[in-house]
């Protein structure tokens, strides 16, 4: 039973204060990008509830940031705005992200049970190689890795960009599985052994199913991580536009924003819309995943 | 050792084997070459198509993770046709070898690859010696990127520890409901990229020369009768206002981690203390800080990698303008806007040389704590 100081003013006042400090920026980019073109470049998003009555709040800069076609009147295609196609961009962030995140799962769990219940000679090093390698920046890689993917072709592919983010997440999506199916119980092992089950058997029948919690803390991790990278995209993807994921876009925007305010608003919005989803709805095994150790390089 | 005379038998079985089986050893080269052609007509279809984006989207999903699990199953199906000591030899390497490829082919030759490159010329091909590495440390807007990074680590490390450990305490205090929401309120940031972080907080920063401000810190300024500031231009300042951002994204991750910590305090250990007549100041610095040592180690050397390694606050907002250059953000410009190879590897090797001592440390540290091997 925990103790709790209920009442202490003090306390409640404190943290109210800085709740609200870290929460007002984004609170403010929301109310924002409700607001029309002309209320977002002429006053600041706080006067909407000096006269809440008049406040013209719509989803239009949603509207014409997706798909480039205003809500209103004839529904033509907005100045300006058919470059930005953030349906596009949220497309690919998927594309992206989803293969970026299960290829590496895989991939780790097999190796985790190699290393955590197959005897082998040179177990030991390549374990060591495994943390090792979360010493490397991945800034380390990327030149290197460019000359190949220029010699075959993968350069501006998918392909290229789910192998880049499975390399970069594996030693750690390595490291958290093998501290955790290196711990699951001897004798449920062996009972499958004596009745001659196959390495291949136990680990798709016992050893999958019983690390779900494990797979879901990396596998948040790895989502929100490929989902907002900017850097890996940009360095693999760059050279095609169509192909440009979320945060490429949004930073496009930003290069260009003196004239598009409130089109930034949504279009930030929207990049934020499904990481933030995924973790408040999944906030304990994320937690779980951070406190298990999850440093990136 | 002590199989060494089943040895000639194993032959025997094996060329038996071997003559039996020429029908499951076509198949054996058959079903890998198939599965080679229908994951190569999945390529060049996404190479080269034209159908809707959702379409090629879905055929990539599921031609990826298709082609990851196919892999491994035809591994397997291979293996298991062989007589048990090859199989017995071979399995291990079909569920470590995949990743030790990809690992060893991403990040373990790469570093001896970029330390070669970081040798050579602008267009890899001639020798220079250290000539790249006299850049990195004496170029004026390197010798600033240092400078940056030596601020970002000591203040924006520095906040993050301090808030998180203020919120986190303050937090185990109040009433459970306040506590979830304070804390999923400051962590949720953790969940935003650095790019939209940036959009977020260029609205904060915003400014006009004259009023009506639409920046909420100018327009506070505004209201106390003060001149409106250009954050993001005043240099030096202008990398403090960059690290506000960082330290917003980043406090909720040492928030979270120093809470469990604070949680695993026992009561007692508190308690006594109280007794014994120490206020609750003493109770943070002698026993708590103390206690938790470990993780604050921990959290420490987290986020001074985090920004060392910082480069998407700073590519979005300054593009490293103004006096804003960071070591990560001169990598990319020395390589992708200048087409230096030489010294942007030259770079990544410094960032590597930064990093290492660092993250070291902190294996050290997870190596006490958990058991790994």
């Amino acid at each position: 039973m925990k103790k709790k100081n209920q009442g202490n003013v003090f306390v409640i006042l404190m943290l109210a204060l800085l709740t609200i400090v870290w929460s007002i920026p984004t609170f403010g980019l929301f109310i924002s990008s409700l607001r029309s073109e002309d209320a977002v470049n002429s006053t600041g998003w706080w006067t909407v509830f000096s006269d809440l009555k008049n406040a013209d709040l719509s989803f239009e800069n949603y509207s014409i940031v997706l798909t480039g076609r205003s809500m209103r009147g004839d529904g033509n295609v907005t100045r300006g705005a058919e470059k930005i196609q953030m349906i596009e961009a949220v497309i690919n962030s998927l594309t992206v992200a989803i293969p970026s995140t299960l290829i590496p799962i895989l991939i780790a769990a097999f190796a985790a049970y190699g290393f955590a219940w197959i005897r082998f000679p040179g177990r030991k090093l390549l374990f060591i190689l495994v943390v090792a390698s979360m010493v490397i920046p991945l800034q380390i890689a990327l030149i290197p890795l460019l000359i190949d993917y220029m010699k075959i072709d993968l350069n501006g592919t998918f392909l290229g960009v789910w192998l880049a983010h499975t390399g970069f997440g594996l030693s750690l999506a390595i490291y958290l599985l093998y501290n955790y199916i290196s711990a699951i119980p001897r004798d449920i092992l062996e009972s499958a052994f004596i009745d001659g089950a196959s390495h291949f058997t136990i680990f798709f029948r016992l050893i999958f199913p019983l690390s779900v919690p494990a797979l879901a803390s990396f596998a948040i991790f790895q989502f929100i991580w490929v989902w907002n990278d900017l850097l890996v995209s940009l360095v693999f993807l760059g050279i095609e536009p169509r192909y440009e994921v979320l945060t490429m876009r949004l930073k496009n925007m930003v290069g260009t924003f003196g004239t598009d305010w409130h089109l930034l608003t949504s279009g930030a919005f929207v990049s934020m819309l499904i990481p933030m989803v995924v973790f408040v709805s999944l906030q304990k095994y994320f937690v779980r995943g951070l406190l298990a150790g999850s440093v990136k390089g | 050792m002590e199989q060494e005379n089943t040895k000639p038998k194993e032959k025997e079985g094996f060329f038996q084997w071997l003559i039996t089986n020429i029908g499951r050893l076509a198949l054996s080269v058959a079903i890998p070459g198939m599965t080679f052609l229908i994951l190569r007509a999945g390529f060049l279809f996404l190479r080269d198509n034209d159908a809707p984006q959702w379409v090629t989207a879905i055929v990539a999903i599921l031609w990826g993770v298709g082609g990851i699990v196919a892999f491994f199953f035809i591994f397997n199906w291979l293996i298991e046709m062989l007589p048990p000591k090859w199989k017995r030899r071979f399995t291990p390497f079909v569920f470590v070898g995949p990743a030790m490829a990809i690992l060893i082919w991403y990040l373990i030759v790469p570093v001896g690859r970029t330390i070669y490159l970081s040798l050579l010329d602008a267009n890899s091909e001639v020798f220079v010696g250290l000539e790249n590495y006299v850049y990195a440390f004496t170029n004026d807007a390197m010798v600033r990127a240092f400078r940056n990074n030596l601020i970002w680590l000591v203040l924006g490390t520095g906040s993050c520890i301090v808030f998180g450990m203020i919120i986190a305490v303050l937090a185990d205090r109040a009433p459970a409901w306040i506590e979830t929401l304070v804390k999923t309120l400051v962590f949720l940031p953790m969940a935003i990229s650095m790019v939209g972080a940036g959009v977020i907080w260029l609205f904060v920063y915003s400014f006009r020369p004259r009023p009506p401000q639409i920046g909420l810190l100018n327009a506070i300024l505004n209201f106390f009768g003060a001149d409106p500031v250009p954050f993001m231009f005043n240099q030096p300042w202008n990398n403090v206002f960059l690290i506000i951002i960082m330290v917003w994204i980043q406090t909720g991750y040492a928030m979270v981690i120093f809470s469990a910590a604070i949680k695993g305090i026992p009561e007692e250990l508190k308690e006594a203390a109280r007794i014994d007549g120490a206020n609750e100041f003493q109770v943070f610095f002698r026993i708590m800080i103390p206690y938790i040592r470990g993780t604050l180690v921990t959290v420490s050397t987290t986020i001074i990698i985090f920004t060392l390694k910082v480069f998407d606050i700073v590519f979005t907002m300054t593009g490293g303008n103004y006096g804003t250059e960071v070591v990560a953000n001169q990598f990319y410009i020395q390589r992708w806007v200048a087409f230096q190879n030489g010294r942007g590897s030259a770079i990544a090797i410094v960032l590597l040389l930064m990093i290492i001592p660092v993250m070291i440390y902190n294996l050290v540290q997870f190596g006490s704590q958990t058991e790994a091997f």
